[in-house]
């Protein structure tokens, strides 16, 4: 390759482009000006978002990232930009997501002495990211940002933070691109132990009711295949973990449902029935475990997991399996006898059968007057044929939409798991639909949440982007209420919203939409939705205090989980 | 049950690696009884030794997210019997007792300590050792009221014959290559 004479603005953007990125979300600013200039020349390589905050930028980048599979990037000006972006990062970071942010920063002798807009964002940064650094020379932009993206994307994916100071930008040097594929202190993964291998195939071949708990690793490992072929040859029931959702088709015989504290009856409560517990891609979140001393108290655990540090973090393993999913699976496959275990499935199918009759029917299709989240998206999954990629907020809505939306493809879920952030959901479903254009994404966001990010309204009606927004408007900060009536006596300090008119907010954006509160008009304001050529924004007005059940309140055990009020 | 551990952390040298390192310590509410930061045999190869007191379990989990920082090349923890392990003190003792008597000399001999420099105004004694070492060697020279004192962080070395970290590099670069 010949080098060529570039400004650090512009080797950033070629480097980008080295690595096969076609979209940036972003939001300029001082710090940050000279790589915007040099973007000028690029609009057609490189697609740039103009969100209306950082923090929609950010949460776009995951949203991208989530569903593409790629990395999500993200640019944004030193101080109150960088500042802005960190609940994304700490939200990627938690759930495991690939990003590589950029952001400006002073020019490198002022750093230090509190210039206009200097934070310390390296600083700030560090607990939240997979990496970080800060570029003061623009020589080594190309070698940092390939570290960056392979840091991102690799092993155990995750946020890389590049702080680049303007000098660096403005600066010149011979631009040459080398994409990395090691680093001599970084072991992205290990080759997986055949022994290990061989231990967990006879435990798996004499358990009599083992159980699968599969989780975000099967999808950043591209294991799906794998697993579905692992558990179709083992017959073992499957659970899933909130990332781990659409791995699995939803109607696979084998699927039982959600784990944790607002999971499925069955898998909760045969946690602690089960002889072994085989957790692939997934980290024992006190959500998932509730009680630690009272989790799976029967069985032997085999955990197959990228990250070590994960081994024996929160729940022993038996047998540990370090290493990657998919490689992982395909070595157990081969080692595992065919199998069935009819009794022990049938056990899940009762557990199910009570559920049903406690939560389902009267989530899904209830008789009462007043609008319910299950049967809004009961509707909306199958009006969109179980095909479309779900986007949620954080709160009830988020829990009863993954629980009742169902899926057949992978990476058609997304949601902000381990953090739980508010606001990410309608900036995210805009990341994901530049991430699968071709796929219809509904966005599922409360009333709460939506407000937190509203004005990405404007990002997703300047790029005429087709997602489904469904506001499920309970006028509470519902969740938040839901604990307040169940452990503080219905004292309702502070979660009650007075909210404006959503629908005008969405028309003053450019963005169509209607309010619904009728169950014989919820069927067909859900079709126009869909069908509605663009963006939509339908406002489902729903029963103020309703519940989600089942439950496991903090600190209980899985087994004590409360089917009703 | 808690107890000391020494951590010896191999890492590459770059800035801000010292915060992402400490942060694990303090995010858990672990307090770092002694740091120590230096280029280690290797050129470019840097060692920090740490001492905690924690659990084994904790420890273990500890030097696990220590590893998986980007920059750190390895992470080992050891029991105080594993190690052997040094601090330097520096006493400052006002020079008028040593001219009056002769026990500041005595305590210094008997400590296997040594007289650094002497002034008109004070003496400045050395004295490696365990903390429980130099601590009693202060509180005896305390009697003469000490004027500075400081104490190092800890250096330790394990039993070990051979220095691993240049083996452990080579098999670092050959198991990379390994990983298609
Ligand atoms: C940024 C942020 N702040 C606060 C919370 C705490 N919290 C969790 S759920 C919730 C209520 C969400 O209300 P809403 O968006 O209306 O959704 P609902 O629960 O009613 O479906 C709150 C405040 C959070 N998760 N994130």
């Amino acid at each position: 390759m010949t080098a060529k004479k570039v400004t650090g603005s512009q080797a950033l953007i070629l480097s980008l482009l080295e690595e096969g990125v076609d979209t940036i979300f972003g939001y300029p600013g001082g710090a940050i000006m000279p790589v915007y200039d040099a973007l000028y020349d690029f609009k057609k390589e490189v697609n740039h978002i103009l969100t209306r905050h950082e923090q929609g930028a950010v949460h776009g980048a995951q949203g991208y990232a989530r569903v593409s599979g790629k990395p999500g990037i993200c640019f944004a000006t030193s101080g109150p930009g960088a500042t802005n972006i960190m609940t994304g990062i700490a939200d990627a970071m938690i759930d495991s997501t690939p990003l590589v942010c950029i952001t400006g920063q002073v020019a490198s002798p002022l750093l230090g002495t509190d210039a206009f807009q200097e934070s310390d964002i390296v600083g700030m940064s560090i607990p939240v990211t997979k990496w970080n650094y800060q570029i003061t020379c623009a020589e080594e932009i190309p070698e940092v940002l390939a570290q960056a993206f392979y840091i991102a994307t690799s092993g155990r994916p995750g946020p890389v933070l590049i702080d680049l100071t303007k000098d660096a930008q403005f600066g010149e040097l011979d631009f040459e691109y080398e994409k990395c594929t090691k680093i001599r202190s970084y072991v992205p993964e290990t080759h997986v132990d055949p022994q290990q291998i061989k231990a967990a195939a006879e435990l798996i071949d004499t358990a009599k009711k083992p159980l699968i708990l599969f989780g975000h690793g099967i999808i950043i490992g591209h294991a799906e295949e794998e697993l579905k072929t692992f558990i179709d040859k083992t017959g073992i029931p499957a659970a899933w973990t909130l990332l781990g959702l659409s791995a699995l088709p939803t109607e696979h015989e084998l699927n039982v449902g959600m784990l944790g504290m607002h999971g499925n009856y069955g898998p909760n409560v045969l946690t602690n029935e089960a002889d072994l517990i085989i957790a692939v891609g997934m980290r024992f979140d006190d959500r998932v475990t509730g009680k630690v001393s009272e989790y799976a108290t029967n069985a032997k655990v085999i955990h197959i997991e990228i990250d070590p540090a994960e081994i024996n973090k929160i729940i022993k393993a038996d047998v540990p399996i370090i290493g990657d999913s998919k490689k992982a699976l395909k070595m157990l496959i081969a080692n595992v006898a065919e199998n069935k275990h009819d009794d022990w499935v049938a056990e899940f199918k009762k557990c199910d059968a009570t559920e049903n009759e406690k939560v389902w029917q009267k989530d899904l299709y209830p008789t009462k007057p007043g609008l319910t989240m299950g049967e809004v998206i009961r509707i909306t999954s199958e009006k969109t044929n179980h095909e479309a990629i779900l986007v949620t907020d954080v709160g009830q809505h988020q829990m009863i939409a993954q629980r009742y939306f169902k899926f057949k493809n992978s990476r058609s879920n997304v949601t902000s798991g381990g953090l739980g952030t508010m606001g990410f959901g309608l900036p995210a479903s805009m990341g994901a639909q530049f991430g699968a254009p071709d796929k219809t994404v509904v966005a599922v966001i409360g009333d709460g949440g939506f407000q937190m990010t509203i004005q990405e309204l404007g990002t997703i009606a300047q790029n005429n982007l087709p997602v489904k927004i469904i506001v499920l408007n309970n006028n509470f900060l519902g969740m938040v209420r839901q604990w307040q009536e169940m452990f503080f006596e219905k004292r309702y300090s502070f979660t009650e919203l007075q909210n404006p008119n959503f629908i005008m907010i969405g028309k003053g954006f450019g963005i169509d939409g209607h309010t619904v509160s009728e169950r014989e008009n919820l069927e067909d304001s859900i079709q126009k939705m869909i069908d509605h050529d663009g963006p939509y924004l339908l406002e489902v007005t729903i029963e103020q205090e309703d519940n989600v059940f089942p439950m496991v309140p903090t600190g209980a055990s899985v087994s004590d989980i409360i089917l009703e009020a | 049950m808690k107890k000391e551990f020494i951590i010896s952390i191999y890492t590459e040298n770059h800035i801000g690696l010292l915060t992402r390192v400490t942060v694990i310590f303090t995010r858990r509410k672990i307090n770092i009884d002694s740091l120590t930061v230096s280029e280690s045999a290797i050129p470019g190869v840097f060692k920090f030794t740490i001492v905690i007191k924690e659990t084994q379990a904790q420890t273990m989990k500890v030097v696990g997210q220590i590893e998986k920082q980007i920059d750190v090349l390895k992470a080992f923890f050891h029991t105080n019997e594993e190690m052997i392990f040094q601090e330097i003190a520096l006493y400052k003792v006002p020079i008028d007792p040593i001219y009056e008597s002769d026990t500041i000399e005595r305590i210094v001999r008997k400590a296997g300590a040594r007289i650094l420099e002497i002034t008109k105004e004070f003496v400045i004694i050395e004295k490696t050792g365990h903390k429980e070492d130099t601590q009693a060697l202060f509180e005896e020279l305390n009697q003469f009221k000490v004027m500075q004192f400081i104490r190092s962080g800890r250096v330790a070395l394990t039993r070990d014959p051979i220095e691993r970290l240049s083996e452990f590099l080579k098999e670092r670069d050959s198991f990379l290559d390994s990983l298609d």
